[in-house]
């Protein structure tokens, strides 16, 4: 630990948004931030950590170390270090877990399951394929069809009273399947629970899990129905921690606190 | 991007190549002399025999991915007619053909591929490099020649090896009459012989990466195993061999390895990224990581082959190979591998156009993770068509493979 009386950080720029989220010395959260990620993402990063900052109250110069993640993990050139996604995810999702529990991240554009064993070291991982199934990127589009911004899948799902299956897992066939269904009578309610419920199977597919499931990323914390579908979908329980979309960059800010080891890849 | 320590040989490499694609341009011109086209474990030994110039369509493939060139022609395949499901090695040669173009023109100065007077497969790569040929066939009006081997196979028995031997000595009378003279089987003796020295000196050098740190990786493998592939059994092929393994083992007694400061070693299943190589290669050399072996550059080493007993030898080696073999004996084989090299982890690429080199896909992973307590990687990808390759996706499963490496708690 570089300096045990400052503050370090994590910046998670992904796809969709930018986190930004301080921590002190002992690992607690002080502040989290969120902005769009937009098409410059060294300004998104830096505008993400300047707003963290004004949340937490403390200048730039106590921030001991930064370390990015994300797509844009490599765009962060005033970090310190970088760390994957799958890294940062594990990382956050297990301090607040503290026991073998499977990551469930759906993101803007991507999706993992991340395996964690009772110490939080990964065991296996796995990202969804080359394509929007099981990521927000499909519900954006889904909403699109349903007329109704994203927010609103929520409130929609919840009205839901007859099981909807939607077939495709490619999203643009996945649209046209709405719009048949739409022309077929369906209600929308019943297809957002079903755009929901794709998402949740097409995220978790091709990987077994045994134990409790910790949710995290924007689809978990903006839609509280999708970790109930998830629950029924892997009957397990699902938490979803605070500030689930933040996990990421707070997982970074806790490696930024860890300081360096000796067996980093540090691929830069 | 960065760049491992060269490999001096590398310029006789290149020589070798320009030398033989020149020989086979000026042999395609030449009224007197034939040209075959043939598989990359084909029946190569018994084309060299009669006396043909022998080209690989398969390496053709691998140069258009290479170039990143692929893209650019495989529609054109698809419009007549070829599925972008199928083998991207087919539908990127096909296309370019129909395109007029070849990468053989920049690198060589050749106008075009070298036109066959024969095509001959065999079916242990894949049944797509049967209509590959045909394609060519039907177009020139030209024989295709084949040989179907057995798949799955688990243990090689006399019946797969007599077969596979009959198919090709039944290759000799229809080669006899387009070469316009029989087999002489001293020659063909001397051939396997001499390719069969080849497969020992290709095998001794992947055998630098079993050394730490590894001599070489998978990524300097799959560019110099090029001899191995269109010029076995020449003598130009392994004076080249014993220029390069020269090289290789001064690094071994030295100490340096294809990977500076190399941490991990990793082994890759699966056909490489052609269009990526260098990109690939550079972020494992960032993360430290050496790709120490592989099953695709091992698939050019035939230790069945013997002068003594040419037809069942070149047999039992056809079948003997992995490609064919079944889902067990990959496992063992892969467990033995992983073992030889002293491997922390397996990378498998699950090639979207390459299901026959995808050995991802009945769950191998898993079971070898178990078995042999290694973490193993499955990423998504193709050997030609990068649109079925996300290089985010890519990187960012491979550094997280690394990263998950770097925790081990004996890391």
């Amino acid at each position: 630990m570089p300096d045990s009386n400052g503050y370090f950080a994590g910046i998670d720029v992904g796809s969709t948004t930018t986190k930004a989220v301080i921590v002190d010395a002992g690992g607690e959260l002080q502040a989290a931030a969120v902005a769009r990620s937009g098409a410059d993402f060294e300004r998104a990063a830096l505008r993400t950590l300047e707003d963290a900052l004004e949340i937490a109250g403390i200048p730039r110069s106590r921030i001991g170390r930064i370390v990015s993640t994300g797509y844009g993990r490599r765009n962060v050139p005033f970090a310190d270090d970088r760390r994957t996604e799958i890294a940062c995810h594990a990382r956050g999702a297990f301090e607040s877990a503290r026991r073998a529990v499977t990551v469930v991240d759906v993101g803007g554009q991507d999706s993992k399951m991340i395996v964690l064993d009772d110490a939080g070291a990964r065991l296996r991982f796995r990202m969804n394929r080359k394509c929007a199934a099981g990521t927000g990127a499909f519900l954006e589009e889904m909403a699109r069809r349903l007329d109704v911004p994203i927010e609103a899948l929520d409130a929609l799902a919840r009205h839901s009273t007859r099981t909807v299956s939607l077939g495709s897992f490619c999203t643009v066939f996945a649209a046209t399947e709405v719009l048949a269904k739409i022309r077929a009578g369906e209600k929308p309610e019943d297809l957002a629970h079903a755009a929901l419920r794709s998402v949740a199977r097409q995220a978790t597919e091709g990987e077994s899990v045994a134990g409790p499931v910790i949710a995290t990323g924007g689809v978990a914390e903006h839609l509280p129905i999708f970790a109930e579908i998830l629950a029924e979908v892997l009957q397990t329980t699902v938490e979803v921690p605070a500030h689930a979309q933040a996990c990421g960059a707070y997982g970074a800010a806790l490696v930024a606190r860890d300081g360096p080891t000796t067996d980093e890849p540090d691929p830069r | 991007m960065a760049e491992g320590p060269r490999i001096a040989a590398t310029q006789a490499l290149k020589d070798l190549m320009e030398g033989r694609f020149r020989s086979l341009d000026a042999a395609s011109r030449d009224p007197e002399r034939r040209v075959a086209w043939c598989t990359s474990v084909g029946p190569v030994e018994l084309l060299l025999a009669f006396g043909f110039e022998v080209y690989f369509p398969e390496n053709h493939g691998a140069m258009l991915g290479a170039t990143r060139k692929a893209n650019q022609y495989i529609p054109r395949a698809i419009a007549e007619g070829y599925s972008p499901d199928i083998c991207s090695y087919l539908t990127s040669d096909v296309g370019a053909f129909l395109a007029g173009e070849t990468p053989l023109a920049d690198a060589y100065g050749l106008a075009g591929v070298p036109k066959p007077d024969v095509l001959v497969y065999n079916t242990n790569q894949c049944r797509d490099v049967q209509d590959w040929f045909s394609f060519y066939g039907r177009r020139w009006g030209l024989p295709v020649l084949g040989i179907q081997t057995h798949r799955g196979v688990g243990e090689v028995t006399d019946a797969h090896v007599d077969s596979v031997a009959l198919q090709i000595e039944a290759l000799c009378e229809p080669l006899g009459k387009i070469a316009g003279h029989p087999l002489d089987h001293a020659r063909l003796e001397g051939v396997v012989d001499a390719s069969r020295e080849t497969s020992r000196l290709w095998r001794a050098v992947l055998e630098t990466g079993a050394h730490r740190p590894s001599a070489l990786s998978f990524f300097d493998g799959a560019i110099h195993m090029g001899p191995a592939v269109i010029a076995r059994a020449t003598q130009e092929a392994n004076d080249y061999y014993r220029i390069l393994l020269d090289e290789l083992s001064g690094r071994v007694e030295k100490g340096l390895g294809a990977v500076p400061g190399e941490r991990y070693r990793l082994y890759w299943e699966g056909m490489p990224v052609w269009g990526r190589l260098r990109a690939l290669s550079s972020l494992f050399l960032e993360l430290k990581a050496c790709v120490v072996a592989s099953t695709y550059c091992n698939s050019w080493v035939f230790e069945a082959l013997d002068p003594k007993d040419p037809f069942r030898s070149m047999a039992r080696a056809a079948v003997e190979l992995f490609i064919v073999r079944s889902e067990d004996e990959k496992e063992k084989t892969l467990a033995e591998m992983v073992r030889r090299y002293d491997v922390d982890g397996i990378i498998f690429h699950d090639a979207k156009t390459c299901p026959n080199n995808s050995n991802s896909r009945y769950g191998m992973p898993g079971r070898l993770s178990k078995k042999l307590g290694i973490p193993t990687l499955t990423f998504q990808g193709d050997v030609n068509d990068l649109r079925l390759y996300s290089d985010e996706q890519t990187v960012t499963n491979i550094e997280a493979f690394v990263e998950q490496l770097a925790d081990r708690p004996h890391a």
